[in-house]
């Protein structure tokens, strides 16, 4: 067992899902935003949310071949893609169930735009939209496995030399240590979200 | 593009055993998720335990659950069908749970009323009354395993996913692509179709 | 600023107010004009639909008339920066409208907070208004606002609105949600206070019974229209027209079959 080695397919699979997601996060919630306040983008953000939610991943992971080639560049883009749907729709979801009589109450007491946003809305919003973030987390770390077949590296790789060299120690290496890092996110997210639940 | 067009034929063919392999595994997912679902309905406190268990079990990537039963079912359609038909069972057992709690009590009350057997009022009454967010369970999880089945073309399932990993492997991108963009064509398909029925439900049971 | 200018209480006036919304086929204010008292008590009554709401969010800037003007204590509004107005100007609506991720302390300390308050002086200020809205400071301090009743919640709404202590406090039917049982109790005691605030009131409302319980002046208002501003006395004594008329003699139906059906249930 090589050990480094390990360690190294650990941190790539991770820093693969991270910058997805957070590529995910940047260009979800201001398009989620966007959706929720002007009537007229929203079905088209909307549409091509849902479109980008039914297309396979692995298929989106070929998509990016022609674009980037293979390697690391073309998993981050994908998976960044497949990040951004439930981001959009669950913000659009949560600023729209901000209750209209709330935001009235706000412009009355005196609040400015930028006020209601930060104070009223975003506070109100959060917890829907943060159930669209871990949604995202959990696709693209599932996702991310996917990435060793476009030459991405990480824990993938364990699992297609283990299918390929028939090694099973290698194989329930890898699947073992997805396996965990997804649980690992399922539940930090979840009690993260009832935490938020509990509060608001 | 040429890739696709001239293979025409073989796509078709990789598309049905596609088609078969998600459609076997629904409905032996179905099997285990009705019974499921409606458990999960009616006894709300095992609920929470039940779809907590089958939302880790769902979190966890499908390659790496594929990877370990091919292990013990070797290569083929048959530890993709079990991994299909594991996954689909979060989706399906939450929407169907969910779709009976939400049917109205009074439209129970009044099967009871008029004298129909509990078992009348589940198939005659709950189950109709529940379709149409039974249905939308169903677009979601088909839409899912027509996503994972492409796996099944790494372990020699067949599907289009067999076109994608040759392609791959070959590093001959137009046959991958012949492999992933009907398969993108067949979850939007598939999605229309279910959302189509969807409404005829919703149209049905609101008239 | 501008409210250090005015005295405690000051008039609102309204001249040939129009307004219309977009895409309306008719205005939902049109051309009303009248002087409220600094210091009254005015209720808009009228159906639903007759322009009330839509009059009074005129005087927060919350709807910009499309035409005439709206003054408060002499000074035309639309030259005062809508913020710093609504900061000046108490609003209680029907829905409440409290925050649902703050806390009762925290929902009543918007404004002050607006208005950057230094933070023991908020902390003082809230719970003197938690105890004059008959709220156990304590006790509901830290609460959030799922946790009250539909009572508490209008209670902690006019602490909301009453907090920066505002020369003018506009009730868009603030106790329209409150069950009918609990109403009259609520209604009574939230304008004690609101009445020993001695600012100007603006109350919004379709229930003939309440404007009369309630008004120094009533404003009956139809199609956008202002058909009589007078006290409640002179309005009965002589309604400018039959269908005011009208409106309270249905009123006076209502409570003689009240008080009969009082009367019955007592004898029996």
């Amino acid at each position: 067992m090589n050990w480094p080695d390990f360690w190294q397919h650990v941190a790539t699979y991770l820093e693969l899902a991270a910058a997805a997601l957070a590529g995910g996060i940047v260009a979800g919630i201001p398009l989620g935003i966007l959706a929720s306040h002007l009537n007229f983008a929203r079905s088209p953000i909307l549409l091509a949310a849902n479109l980008g939610r039914v297309i396979p991943s692995l298929a989106v992971l070929t998509f990016m071949l022609p674009l980037f080639g293979v390697g690391l560049a073309p998993a981050v883009a994908a998976l960044g893609l497949l990040a951004i749907p439930p981001i959009v729709i669950n913000a659009d979801l949560g600023f729209r169930a901000v209750p209209a009589t709330a935001v009235d109450a706000a412009r009355g007491l005196g609040m400015t735009n930028a006020q209601i946003f930060r104070q009223v809305e975003w506070p109100l919003a959060f917890p829907i939209l943060f159930t669209g973030v871990r949604t995202a987390a959990i696709e693209v770390i599932a996702s991310a496995v996917l990435a060793a077949f476009i030459g991405a590296g990480g824990l993938g790789e364990y699992i297609t030399e283990g299918l390929q060299a028939n090694i099973p120690r290698l194989l329930f290496l890898g699947a073992g240590t997805i396996a965990a890092i997804a649980l690992a996110a399922e539940f930090g997210f979840g009690f993260a979200q009832r935490r938020l639940e509990v509060k608001t | 593009m040429t890739y696709l067009f001239s293979h025409w034929r073989l796509i078709g063919v990789l598309t049905l055993q596609h088609l078969g392999l998600v459609f076997a595994a629904l409905g032996i997912a179905l099997a285990i998720a009705l019974p499921l679902g409606v458990f999960a309905a009616r006894v709300p406190r095992a609920s929470g335990l039940l779809l907590g268990a089958l939302g880790a079990l769902y979190a966890i990537p499908s390659l790496a659950l594929l990877a370990v039963l091919v292990r013990s079912f070797g290569l083929g359609a048959a530890p993709v069908i079990v991994v299909l038909a594991t996954y689909a069972q979060f989706i399906l057992v939450r929407n169907i749970a969910a779709a009976l709690r939400a049917v109205p009590r009074a439209q129970l009350d009044a099967a009871r009323g008029i004298g129909m057997s509990s078992r009348q009022q589940f198939w005659r009454v709950e189950l109709p009354l529940a379709s149409p967010v039974m249905i939308g369970g169903l677009r979601l999880a088909t839409v899912a395993l027509i996503a994972i089945a492409t796996l099944g073309g790494y372990v020699g399932a067949g599907g289009l996913g067999s076109e994608i990993f040759f392609g791959l492997q070959r590093r001959y991108l137009e046959q991958t692509l012949a492999g992933s963009i009907p398969a993108a064509l067949l979850a939007i398909a598939a999605d229309a179709a279910f959302r189509g029925l969807e409404r005829m439900a919703t149209r049905r049971t609101t008239g | 600023m501008w409210r250090r200018s005015l005295s405690i209480s000051v008039s609102v006036g309204f001249d040939s107010v129009v307004a219309r919304y977009p895409q309306a086929d008719r205005n939902a204010v049109d051309g009303v004009s009248f002087e409220i008292p600094a210091g009254s008590f005015t209720v808009l009554l009228g159906p639903s639909g007759c322009g009330k709401s839509t009059l009074l969010r005129t005087v927060n800037r919350l709807v910009t008339p499309t035409s005439g003007t709206v003054t408060v204590g002499g000074r035309d509004i639309a030259s005062i920066e809508p913020t710093a107005l609504r900061r000046a100007t108490g609003y209680v609506i029907q829905a409440v409208g409290l925050f649902a991720h703050m806390t009762v302390a925290q929902n009543i300390a918007v404004v002050p907070q607006l208005l950057h308050w230094d933070r023991e002086r908020i902390e003082k200020r809230t719970d003197e208004l938690l105890d004059l809205v008959g709220l156990d400071p304590q006790r509901y301090r830290l609460r959030f606002p799922r946790e009250l009743s539909g009572g508490e919640q209008q209670r902690v709404g006019v602490a909301r609105a009453i907090a920066a202590e505002p020369q003018v406090l506009l009730m868009d039917e603030p106790f329209g949600a409150v069950d009918a049982i609990a109403r009259r109790s609520l209604q009574d005691e939230m304008l004690r206070i609101v009445r020993a605030l001695q600012t100007t009131i603006l109350f919004v409302t379709h229930d003939v019974e309440e404007a009369l319980h309630l008004a120094d002046r009533i404003a009956v208002m139809r199609d956008g229209k202002l058909l009589q501003y007078a006290a409640p006395e002179e309005m009965l004594r002589a309604p400018a027209s039959p269908y005011i008329a009208q409106l309270f003699a249905v009123n006076d139906d209502l409570r003689r079959y009240d008080e009969l059906r009082n009367a019955l249930s007592r004898r029996a």
